[in-house]
């Protein structure tokens, strides 16, 4: 019997997981909704079956997700049996950090500065991300247990060597880990193995009639009256799905038909563009923007 | 645009036509790692980027920005530079080198393959070792016009060194040689004679370029005379390793003890070889306790059977002692435990291996403490040749005995990476400071057995109506160690305790005369003097020991020799300024003066205890009121 590709990703991703578990003082996974994170929670269920998996699921929130993502991601964690911890940074909450008035400082106020604060609040000492290595070039060279020093910055020139499934998950009081389970996945992997498995998924993955408007080359989706129409926007309901889910403001929809699983799987291997060419974040900074981002504690 | 862009997998016609019958078919592929190597020019980014392009894995986004960069920074001239989509970071792009391991991942209709690409610069042994020791093939690299070079035999040498059994041989830049058949048989010939002489008993050679897509998919009508096959199908079809672990006896490592309620009790890891089925007889090592597995559990529901590369949780009909570390084995064919081992060590870190500090060693999933000798030899990777070697240095490859400080099961590497490979761990920075892998275990540790006395060293101790100590004075040389070890002496005679004083300048008079100051002589110095206050100890002694000991993880390792609450650590904290005023050997100003090499302070290290017994500030505290603070410490 010889294993399938998915059958020996998914054992790797698992053995990931049980070292953490087995090594780190305070586990977490950092859950932000999306089809990653769905898989990547999906596997920690089989780690660690019977048992629920024994860490926390922490959501750093911006307070502009997608509504859908909310629903979900709370019955997700219900059915899972694992408690749901949710940070929204106080500081951008108090100034009323936007995506349509703070441009980069949204991502870095939310995310990069609520992800640290999080961390450093339950004194978690490795966390989980569903970060892959064919997204982005930078992620292609990052270790799958990434060592973070005490102020949570990345050293891409001083990594641990990764040698066959030996990970090296010492560290000193304050220093944490990043690590993640799912790097040698690939977008196609992560579909046809929800597909396989019956994974639930946000329904903004499939195609429906949504109100969008057209804006700087992207489609964006008024997902509620806080999104400020510009003069002379009107939304329009168009068939539409997304291939990555962030903050809906920050979000480009592609326009499709494709309302099951077989049919977006089929229009990724049909399409001519890559999955995070949707989001802003990558075109920061010329092409290092990415790992610029970690460089600072960005996931 | 000159060189050919016609992907051969754009796109799959299933896709379009029956997109449920092209999911049964991908769902059922199989999996290949493999690495590449090569050096500077050999052209191995644009290989990997023109196998990425050939397997429809550049979007036209990708393609976008890739034209951009081609004209910008590109070293092709007008057309596509394929090296820019994988040479990732910021500093490499800069630089063009790679400076790291980076994995990429493509998928024909039959494989899925992740690609470690490892740089092929002169200091980089470390990245393509990590590359490689997950890989089922080696991709070497070879510029048509340069021939078989010391890198080739360099990669050659490691890609066998760390098992990999399926070597190809691309020669690359065909198209710059004008498709010289002669050209190509005299670098596989070349080639031949040094792999046989290494070992390497098989490989393929492949004529290719990368550049123009010469025999990556499509077999290239500018070499007739190669009949195939080409690069792409013979990765497809090669057969893989992990296919051969399913035939060898069952290991699994146990990662951790699932436990959720009083009736339940798993053992969760990762299968290294052979299968197992409900009703198997199992061995637990290193304890060699039998059980038979009783289910295979999984959230999809109890398995019949399980195969190496799954991940799985086992259950067995008999409450034995099992937890993480150990290794569970079939019965009839379990694996060693051993303490001491011949291994290969490649080390890894600025900082040159210690022979004697106490490293963390990783196997499977147990970490114990080792220690490694001098190495019998060094291997110069360049011609293999086994060199003389004190240590071994960042990229270094030497054979080396490692003591571990209890028995770990383990497999020679040959025969199981996952139980063969260790990783070494610096227990003051964490760092991975090396990889090994394990030859054999000696058999001295099977030959030498303990002594059973019956004279105990209670005893001993009850004799001299004493509890035995070991106060270890540590600090700069001129803080006012001997000052105060002979201080305290003095107070506990007349308090009729029964001592005896080792101080570092007498020992190194004898016992330690043929040991220098460099960091590894300082190392031995201090295991030495461990084990002697050790021995003294037994015989009921308090020892009072005043040595420098500037390294914390030696420190820790005399500690660890001592029973629990016996080993005191007095810090005499004087600041440097402050001894060097003091100077009573003259030593500081010989230092300086550069007529004294590698002297504590000065230009080799001095680690502060993080929580000693005691610290003396001598800039408070008069070495009288040290020695009796000291003495208050031991008899209250």
């Amino acid at each position: 019997m010889s294993l399938t590709h998915l059958q020996r990703l998914e054992a790797e991703s698992i053995h990931i997981m049980r070292e953490v578990v087995a090594e780190a003082e305070r586990p977490v996974m950092l859950y932000s909704v999306g089809k990653d994170s769905a898989v990547m929670l999906h596997l920690a269920k089989k780690a660690f079956f019977p048992s629920p998996p024994p860490f926390p699921l922490l959501h750093v929130d911006t307070t502009w997700k997608f509504r859908a993502m909310y629903e979900l991601r709370d019955e997700a964690a219900r059915d899972a049996g694992m408690d749901l911890l949710v940070h929204q940074n106080p500081e951008a909450l108090e100034k009323g950090i936007n995506p349509f008035d703070h441009g980069p400082l949204h991502t870095d106020m939310w995310k990069t500065e609520g992800l640290k604060q999080a961390l450093d609040k339950w004194g978690f000492d490795a966390a989980f991300g569903g970060a892959r290595r064919d997204e982005e070039k930078s992620r292609a060279k990052e270790r799958v247990f990434s060592f973070r020093s005490a102020n949570h910055r990345w050293d891409p020139k001083n990594q641990r060597p990764e040698l066959w499934h030996l990970y090296n998950a010492r560290k000193n009081k304050g220093e944490s880990m990043r690590v993640f389970p799912i790097s040698n996945w690939t977008e196609l992997d992560i579909w046809q193995y929800i597909h396989l498995e019956g994974i639930r998924i946000v329904p903004l993955y499939f195609a429906a009639p949504r109100p969008t408007v057209e804006r700087d080359g992207l489609i964006l989706m008024v997902d509620d009256d806080r999104f400020p129409l510009r003069p002379g926007e009107e939304p329009q309901m168009r068939s539409v799905r997304f291939r990555t889910l962030g903050c809906y403001p920050l979000t480009g929809a592609v326009e499709s038909t494709a309302d099951t699983l077989p049919q977006v799987i089929q229009e990724m291997l049909l399409t001519t563009t890559s999955e995070r060419q949707g989001r802003a974040i990558d075109k920061d900074a010329g092409g290092a923007g990415m790992e610029k981002k970690k460089q600072e504690g960005y996931f | 645009m000159s060189a050919p862009l016609d992907p051969v997998y754009k796109t799959d016609a299933l896709i379009a036509e029956d997109i449920d019958r092209y999911l049964d078919v991908h769902q059922h592929k199989t999996m290949l790692r493999f690495i590449t190597c090569g050096s500077v020019d050999d052209g191995k980014s644009t290989l990997i980027g023109r196998l990425l392009y050939d397997s429809k894995m550049i979007f036209e986004d990708q393609l976008a920005a890739l034209e951009a960069d081609s004209r910008k920074v590109g070293t092709q001239g007008q057309e596509l530079d394929f090296a820019l989509l994988v040479d990732g970071l910021a500093a490499e792009r800069e630089q063009g080198i790679t400076i790291d391991v980076a994995y990429r991942f493509f998928a024909t209709e039959k494989r899925k393959f992740i690609v470690a690409d490892t740089p092929g610069h002169e200091q980089y042994t470390r990245n393509m070792v990590t590359g490689a020791s997950t890989a089922d093939l080696a991709v070497i690299l070879v510029d048509a016009r340069k021939g078989v070079l010391t890198q080739t035999r360099r990669h050659s040498y490691l890609a066998h060194l760390i098992g990999i059994s399926n070597i190809v041989l691309a020669v690359n830049k065909m198209d710059l040689v004008g498709y010289s058949r002669e050209v190509f048989e005299q670098i596989v010939a070349d080639y031949r004679a040094f792999a046989t002489s290494i070992g390497i008993t098989d490989f393929v050679a492949l004529p290719i370029s990368g550049f123009k897509g010469d025999n990556i998919t499509t077999l290239s009508p500018n070499t007739p005379w190669h009949s195939g096959p080409t690069l792409m199908a013979h990765l497809e079809s090669v057969e893989i390793d992990a296919a051969h672990d399913a035939q060898k006896p069952f290991r699994m490592a146990v990662q951790w003890v699932n436990r959720p309620n009083l009736d339940f009790r798993g053992f969760a890891g990762l299968i290294s070889s052979g299968t197992v089925k409900p009703g198997d007889a199992i061995r637990v090592l290193p304890s060699g306790k039998t059980s038979t597995v009783a289910r295979i559990v999984t959230l999809d529901g109890d398995l019949a059977e399980a195969v190496a590369g799954q991940s799985v949780t086992l259950c067995l009909a008999d409450e034995i002692d099992c937890s993480r570390g150990d290794v569970i084995a079939a019965a009839e064919a379990p694996v060693q435990a051993a303490d001491q081992f011949e291994a290969v060590i490649v080390w890894m870190d600025e900082q040159p291996m210690l022979p004697g500090r106490p490293y963390w060693l990783k196997l499977g999933t147990q970490t114990v403490s080792a220690t490694i000798t001098e190495p019998k030899y060094q291997v110069n990777v360049n011609n293999m040749d086994h060199l003389a070697a004190k240590t071994l240095e960042l990229n270094a490859i030497g054979s080396c005995n490692i003591a571990t400080d209890r028995r770990i099961p383990f497999e020679p590497y040959a025969e199981n990476r996952e139980l063969g490979g260790f990783i070494l761990i610096d227990k003051m920075t964490n760092a991975t400071v090396g990889a090994g892998m394990i030859h054999f275990a000696l058999r001295r540790s099977d030959n030498v057995h303990w002594q059973a006395t019956d004279i105990s060293r209670e005893h001993h101790a009850a004799l001299k109506n004493q509890k035995p100590a070991v106060v270890w004075l540590t600090g700069l040389s001129g803080a006012g160690k001997s000052t105060i070890a002979n201080l305290v002496e003095k107070k506990l005679a007349r308090m009729n305790r029964h001592t005896f004083l080792l101080d570092g300048d007498n020992v190194r008079h004898g016992l330690n005369k043929d040991l220098g100051f460099t960091a590894a002589d300082r190392v031995e110095n201090i295991r030495r003097v461990g084990e002697v206050a050790k021995l003294m100890t037994d015989a009921g002694l308090i020892v009072i020991t005043a040595f420098i000991s500037p390294f914390r993880a030696e420190r820790d390792m005399v500690r660890g020799m001592m029973q629990p609450g016996e080993f005191f650590e007095v810090f005499i904290d004087t600041p440097l300024a402050e001894a060097e005023r003091r100077d009573v050997k003259g030593l500081y100003k010989k230092a300086r003066a550069g007529q004294l090499k590698n002297f504590t302070g000065i230009d080799s290290p001095y680690e502060a205890p993080a929580a000693p017994e005691l610290r003396v500030d001598t800039t408070a505290m008069d070495a009288e009121a040290a020695a009796e603070a000291i003495v208050r410490m031991l008899i209250p």
